[in-house]
């Protein structure tokens, strides 16, 4: 079996007395859509955080590539390779979509330490991050502020950043949330591909999303792996079914 | 397209600023009235102080609330060098003093880069309201070491005896001083513009608009603040030395907190993060302040007025009222 792209060992964190992540270890293979699943409040997000850089575990490793990202910001890790999109879009608000996406090109390029060229008279930047808007269908809405997209859009430009950075490994946050079911349907084909060039570890409650694309799943509640497996497996886990999936699978 | 965008608007409101700030001072020497011209330099003076801080605070959301100890920073260069030069006496270790403006201004580039380094590096650990306060706490610290140290006037100040010299310009008269203080201001606004327009300034607003998201694609926040913090500082203390110039003399208030303030009115007055913001809150601050100065003592109130509308009714300032909302490419 391929080494993982991503190792997650024995993570913990705590806010105060509730433990929202509490011994987590799994790992993302090349090549795979491992989907993290659970119920609101189960530490999905916290656990993107820690892996992404933007909260610190309280112990446990991460690693990346076979490099320990201990010590490590966030702006080291996306520099390394790891592209996350937000449970919360979080973008550069008065910025068009195409200006955001060529902020991570520059970022991939090097140094933005550089004071007199125009940006927008850089084919070398402008033209890439024109591309990545047009492969998550996001390029007719390319001059628009980021402010002004619709959350299904926002979602769109968050992924296409994550591809300009070139990332080796993508968290994705519940990218589906605020789709319609026509925007869920073309995600979901867009992720399928998108495994090829990367893998990517998906936080979804789109069930059909879920159940359509993951290699693997992953299943957190109260902090805690209850069950990684197959959708198959996941689908007849008893546990599974009492804690999470319930009547509905 | 409409025919009236507002990217197009903004050029043709900021030329015609940029006229009007000349125009005055030619009109005024053709008159034969000087005192336009100091006031027209005055301006100038001020609306460059301002740029270096809209690199900051425009493009970059730092609200500093030190940058008068910058600004005094340069006017004590320019101070120090000239009293050095006049007396004959070298400063340290055999280095004498100058009178020339462009030394004067690289000496006070480089002191005020040193001086913003370690503040900056110190204040961006902080954020908000606290940044404002430890910009703050840093310029006061600078004020009253110039207040106590008696070698160069303490509290007094220091007079310059005559205007720093500048190749080829007679800087004694009001009209060849104006024109080179409006000149470094023209070179600001269009390194303002580069800036803007360039990767380091895309990083910059950015950090401003979502520093998470500049994080998220590889690019740390604190490097680019840091930097556009030091350049802010130097183009601010360049303003310094020209103010010290103008008045011929420099004391400790260049660097209290209320001109620290002064230059944050100036932007907020102006429209922060526009090119021309810095200029028109300077005429605006300059006229008002020579317009009501003479009648009241109490011009300051109607300041704050006024200041009040433009945060509760016109964010984007004067250059917002004049050229419509700022637009990002
Ligand atoms: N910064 C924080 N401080 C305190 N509690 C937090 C913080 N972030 C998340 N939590 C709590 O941790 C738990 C897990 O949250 P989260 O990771 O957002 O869950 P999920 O993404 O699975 O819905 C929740 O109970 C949430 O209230
Ligand atoms: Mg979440």
């Amino acid at each position: 079996m391929a080494e993982p792209v991503l190792e997650i060992l024995e993570l913990r964190k705590t806010f105060g007395a509730l433990k929202a992540t509490d011994g987590v270890s799994l790992d993302l293979r090349p090549g795979e859509i491992h989907a993290l699943i659970g119920p609101n409040g189960a530490g999905k997000s916290t656990l993107i955080h820690q892996i992404s850089g933007s909260i610190r575990p309280d112990s446990g490793s991460v690693r990346f590539l076979g490099q320990d990202m201990a010590g490590l910001d966030m702006a080291a890790r996306a520099r390394l390779g790891l592209g996350r999109s937000f449970q919360i879009s979080s973008l550069a608000q008065e910025f068009s979509a195409l200006r955001n996406v060529m902020l991570a090109v520059q970022a991939r390029q090097g140094s933005s330490f550089r004071f007199f060229r125009p940006v927008m008279d850089d084919p070398t930047l402008t033209e890439p991050a024109m591309a990545m808007l047009e492969r998550v269908g996001l390029a007719g809405r390319a001059q628009m502020p980021a402010a002004e997209l619709s959350h299904g859009e926002r979602r769109q430009l968050e992924i296409a950043i994550a591809l300009a950075l070139g990332s080796k490994a993508f968290l994705f946050d519940e990218p589906m949330a605020g789709m319609g079911p026509e925007g869920s349907k073309s995600l979901t084909k867009f992720l399928d591909g998108l495994r090829l060039e990367a893998p990517i570890l998906l936080v979804e409650h789109d069930m059909d999303a879920v159940f359509a694309l993951a290699d693997r799943i992953s299943v957190l509640v109260y902090g805690r792996v209850i069950a990684t497996g197959t959708v198959d497996e996941i689908r007849n886990d008893p546990e599974v079914r009492r804690a999470y999936l319930g009547e509905a699978a | 397209m409409t025919n009236a965008s507002p990217t197009s608007r903004e050029t043709i409101v900021n030329a015609l600023l940029a006229l009007l700030l000349l125009g005055l001072p030619l009109l005024a020497f053709a008159m034969g009235e000087p005192f336009y011209i100091t006031l027209a330099t005055r301006i100038a003076v001020l609306a460059l102080a301002a740029v270096g801080l809209n690199i900051a605070l425009g493009l970059g959301g730092l609200v500093s609330f030190g940058h008068a100890a910058f600004f005094g920073l340069g006017g004590y260069a320019a101070g120090i060098l000239a009293t050095h030069a006049f007396d004959g006496v070298p400063l340290f270790a055999g280095i004498p003093g100058t009178v020339s403006m462009p030394v004067i201004w690289l000496v006070t580039m480089v002191a005020c880069g040193l001086v913003a380094l370690p503040i900056g590096a110190i204040s961006l650990r902080t954020a908000g309201v606290y940044f404002i306060m430890i910009t703050l706490a840093f310029a006061q610290m600078i004020y009253y070491f110039a207040i106590s140290w008696p070698a160069y006037g303490g509290e007094d100040g220091l007079s310059i005896y005559v205007r720093n010299e500048f190749p080829g310009v007679n800087t004694t008269q009001p009209l060849p001083f104006f024109l080179i203080c409006y000149a470094v201001l023209m070179a600001a606004l269009g390194l303002f513009w580069l800036l803007r327009g360039s990767r380091f300034g895309a990083a910059l607003q950015a950090a401003r608009q979502n520093a998470t998201r500049l994080s998220a694609v590889g690019i740390a926040p604190f490097n680019i603040r840091l930097v556009a913090f030091i350049i802010s500082a130097m183009v601010t203390g360049v303003a310094g030395a020209l103010f010290a110039d103008l008045n011929k003399f420099v004391s400790p208030s260049m660097m209290s907190w209320h001109m620290s303030g002064e230059l944050i009115v100036l932007i907020i007055l102006g429209g922060k993060g526009r090119l021309f913001g810095p200029v028109a809150g300077a005429m605006l601050y300059v006229l008002f302040e020579f317009a009501l100065g003479g009648i009241t003592e109490r011009w300051q109130f109607f300041l704050g007025l006024i200041l009040l509308g433009v945060v509760l009714f016109a964010r984007g300032g004067l250059l917002g009222l004049l050229a419509g909302k700022a637009r990002h490419g």
